[in-house]
């Protein structure tokens, strides 16, 4: 598989950004330093390229049926230029993928976004899953044709309006509005993956430098800092805080039952999921109480028996400890039991702390 | 992008600086070796009086993006060691041959500097 580029490779190539495959594309992992560019979004805006993030459309009079029959969560509940986040299942009920559905504005589409390489895999499962039941849908998979940048932080509404041509500031969260840029279109969606506020715009990929450049005074942001960024809001990482092989996970061990919507008349996982509320494993928030990195796979500990394992870890720079996520037996969930993690052969001291670090450190 | 290779020290091909002080030889990492691992976040270094064999794994240096491990380029005894990067891993990106030095050894023998690239020989190494 040949890896593929976002359309400004060169262009952040030449702004000196380091770069590092993920999903199958060769993205920016920073422009400065993680650091830097996570206290920018923390402190005020920044702005990410996440072209790689997939983009599926699907259309056709049982587009709402076929996109209630693969998402967890209810597509019936959106009013056009709404969205919702929800999860992907397999049959046996473990997750596959998560993604955010947009009803498009015009009511008419429906735009969903997988995970950074797993586009195809889903324009797959949702053209099989349309044949197989004689659902009338139209699936494409527009990953190539779209560009995507995040634009997040405190100050990053701000940021947005002095760049759009329509007013944003009273897009509600998980809702969307299509507006100019630079005179290209966007959809401007108030969603994001670092716990701030802000937007992500979603445009034809040919107007990315336009759009980029509209940013110009904004602090770019690479893929380093967005995993810190995530996982200090406890946002889980497709891949690797779940996995279909590696990870599988029902969304309730996961903690995402938010986005299950088990009311409605069918979805793929559903059967599995009917007694699997109360799971064995649950992940949990991890805060280490001395210096150390805890990093995906390594043990966690209780009284020296392993009882799970981390899926995501660093050192916090918001809170300034090193936090993890990871699974771990249901006996050992409640928030203050004291763990550890084996950090290279060396038991490090840790507490469980909700996984949301950074909404309880703003408390 | 240019990094800072002072003419004083002796460098390896993994990255550390040796500086000979008398009968003792202070270690670090490079300014290239700290650029390549991005913001330091943890240092761990080993108790004074601890023996090394050149090559051997002396300390562990964890970014947000990686774990890296700091080898002996001689063989010695930690005579000192930089307690300030424990507390302020920050220091070693900060001010690599300066505050954010690691140890210091006490040598068995003679310093053998042919064993070593010269700073213009690094500088080639690097480019």
């Amino acid at each position: 598989m040949s890896t593929k580029r976002p359309q400004l490779h060169e262009k952040h190539l030449q702004s000196g950004a380091d770069f590092t495959d993920f999903g199958g594309w060769d993205m920016p992992v920073s422009f400065d330093s993680i650091q830097t560019e996570h206290a920018a979004v923390r402190d005020s805006v920044g702005i990410f390229d996440v072209s790689h993030m997939g983009e599926v459309t699907v259309s056709g009079p049982e587009a709402a049926e076929l996109m209630n029959r693969l998402t967890t969560n209810d597509v019936t509940a959106l009013d056009p230029g709404d969205a919702q986040y929800a999860c992907i299942l397999a049959e046996d009920g473990t997750i596959i993928d998560d993604t955010v559905v947009y009803f498009q504005p015009d009511g008419e589409e429906y735009l969903f976004i997988p995970n950074a390489g797993n586009d195809e895999a889903m324009v797959d499962h949702w053209t099989d899953h349309a044949a197989a039941h004689n659902l009338d849908a139209t699936v494409v998979n527009r990953t190539q044709d779209f560009g995507m940048f995040a634009v997040q932080g405190p100050d990053a509404v701000e940021s947005v309006q002095a760049a759009a041509a329509d007013s944003l500031e009273d897009v509600s969260r998980f809702s969307t509005r299509e507006t100019r840029i630079d005179g290209a279109d966007c959809l401007a969606a108030r969603t994001g993956y670092t716990g701030e506020d802000g937007f992500e715009l979603i445009f034809d990929a040919d107007d990315s430098e336009k759009i980029w450049d509209a940013f110009d005074d904004v602090q770019p942001c690479g893929l380093g800092a967005r995993d810190t960024l995530r996982l200090e809001a406890g946002l889980l990482l497709s891949g690797q805080d779940f996995h279909p092989e590696d990870e599988p996970r029902t969304p309730y061990e996961a903690r995402l039952g938010f986005v299950v919507d088990s009311s409605k008349p069918f979805f793929v996982g559903q059967e599995a999921l009917r007694d699997a509320d109360n799971p064995d494993e649950l992940l949990v928030g991890l805060e280490l109480q001395e210096r150390g990195v805890p990093r995906h796979g390594y043990p966690i500990l209780h009284d020296g028996e392993q009882v799970g394992h981390v899926t995501s870890g660093t050192m916090s720079p918001t809170l300034e400890v090193p936090i993890a996520l990871g699974y771990v037996d249901a006996a050992y969930v409640d928030e203050g039991t004291s763990l550890g993690v084996e950090v290279r052969n060396r038991t490090v001291a840790a507490t469980v702390v909700s996984h949301r670090f950074l909404q309880e450190h703003r408390e | 992008m240019e990094f800072d290779v002072p003419d004083e020290p002796y460098y390896t091909e993994s990255h550390e600086w040796i500086e000979l002080i008398e009968d003792t030889v202070r270690i670090g990492i490079t300014d290239f070796a700290q650029d390549e691992l991005g913001d330091i976040v943890f240092v761990e270094l080993p108790a004074a009086g601890t023996d090394f064999d050149a090559g051997d794994d002396f300390a562990v240096i964890e970014s947000i993006k990686a774990v890296s491990d700091v080898y002996a380029p001689v063989a010695g005894v930690v005579a000192d060691i930089n307690e300030a990067v424990e507390s302020e891993p920050e220091l070693v990106n900060e001010d690599p041959y300066g505050d954010g030095w690691l140890i210091e050894l006490e040598l068995d023998g003679d310093l053998d500097t042919e064993s070593f690239l010269s700073a213009s020989e690094y500088r080639e190494q690097i480019e």
